[in-house]
């Protein structure tokens, strides 16, 4: 990004869209980058305590809310329980693209852009719905 | 079949998935699903959970190096989400009662209707110069370069694409995948994006609509640790593997084996949805 590009005024908008751009997509390479380190930590310590148990999923039986509330997974991952640290590490690969969608609402607030602030809290909301309470 | 060896199985086919979806660019959850259900008779809940959470790993851990290169139009690409979205909590609330035959067929048809995309998408049309009025009003017409430098386009045909969206969430929410090849067909053939843009826009989107369901299939127990560890490993490790080798590796060949994959799951899961043995 050059100098002589900053201080063209008509570019300035398009330029703080990229630049903001590249930093959320940084930002989500971190949250899977995080995400995956916890997956692999929780499966390493999952495969070698149940590694030699039988996996049969031919059937399909609900998670228990250990494994499929935020609040279960999360203290069962505060006790070390290694399949509630593998879903920690996914429910952190979830909140991923939500957190872009929280940070483009940022963008378009710093812009003062109220169209695009509107139909990006929606979507957020949506999203964050599904996530916390689940009911589709 | 013990958890050790699962685990090592499906985080095997998973790293292919990956590595083939992303160097034909069809992206690896389409072939996850029936890689789970018809090969190692995973329960059809489990699969799309599990595949469901690496569509949202490969699409994230790729935005980085999309954004980089200026095409993707973030307005376009929210706004569509606001559709997307609402598709994907519709299709997570009807998944429940739909039979998995009918999603087996359903899957069939998608991956068939894939394979004869890859095909097809070669030649870029012209930038449109016919905005929709609905476009303007939604500051949707944007800029994109090319080798001879910034280039305008107009959207055209918002509502339809509007449309098209909501039933790429839907599908998205039923069958545990991306959809990108339902976005770009609503992108690129509907709103007259260039090729380049639909593509990366697609990519922006397709993490975001599969968090919408992932979230709910999450509370409903789809999300089984032991399943999920290994598809979402396998399929990021595959897929970065190949955005290294892309430039590299032979994509016609490539692109031949895996669309004969493509079909031979596709006839299985055609197949064995009818058959009702999904």
């Amino acid at each position: 990004m050059s100098d002589s590009r900053l201080g063209r005024a008509n570019d300035a908008p398009r330029l703080t869209d990229h630049a903001l751009e590249q930093i959320i997509g940084r930002l989500l390479q971190i949250g899977v980058l995080i995400s995956a380190l916890v997956v692999v930590l929780g499966g390493v310590a999952l495969l070698i305590r149940y590694g030699g148990a039988p996996a049969d999923f031919r059937s399909f039986r609900a998670e228990p809310s250990e494994l499929s509330t935020l609040v279960g997974i999360v203290r069962g991952a505060s006790r070390l329980d290694s399949h509630a640290v593998v879903q920690l590490g996914l429910v952190l690969l979830i909140a991923t693209p939500i957190m872009r969608v929280a940070l483009t609402l940022v963008a378009f607030w710093w812009q003062r852009d109220r169209l695009y602030v509107g139909i990006t809290a929606f979507v957020l909301a949506l999203l964050v719905y599904g996530l916390f309470w689940g009911r589709a | 079949m013990t958890v050790l060896t699962f685990t090592t199985v499906v985080g095997l086919g998973s790293f292919c998935a990956g590595l083939l979806g992303s160097l034909t660019g069809l992206g690896g959850g389409i072939v996850v699903v029936p890689l789970l259900t018809v090969l190692l008779h995973v329960d059809f809940r489990y699969a799309i959970g599990a595949s469901l959470v690496s569509v949202i790993a490969t699409s994230s851990g790729a935005a980085a190096a999309y954004v980089r290169e200026g095409y993707s139009n973030i307005r376009v690409g929210i706004f569509l989400e606001v559709a997307t979205t609402v598709g994907a909590l519709v299709g997570a609330a009807i998944a429940g009662v739909i039979p998995t035959g009918a999603l087996g067929i359903l899957f069939g048809v998608m991956l068939l209707y894939s394979a004869y995309r890859m095909f097809r998408s070669g030649g870029d049309h012209p930038p449109s110069t016919a905005p929709d009025p609905l476009a303007t009003k939604l500051r949707l017409n944007s800029s994109y370069p090319t080798s001879a430098g910034m280039q305008s386009y107009a959207v055209e045909g918002v509502l339809p694409g509007f449309g098209l969206m909501f039933v790429a969430g839907v599908v998205s929410a039923l069958l545990g995948i991306g959809s990108g090849v339902v976005k770009v067909l609503a992108m690129d053939r509907t709103m007259k994006l260039p090729f380049k843009v639909s593509t990366t826009t697609s990519n922006f989107m397709i993490g975001v609509t599969a968090a919408a369901s992932a979230g709910v299939y999450l509370h409903r127990g789809y999300i089984e640790p032991v399943v999920a560890l290994p598809v979402m490993l396998g399929v990021l490790t595959g897929a970065l593997v190949g955005a290294r080798l892309l430039t590299t590796a032979s994509t016609r060949w490539l692109r031949i084996v895996f669309t004969a994959v493509v079909v031979v799951l596709a006839v299985e899961m055609l197949y064995k949805g009818a058959t009702g043995a999904l």
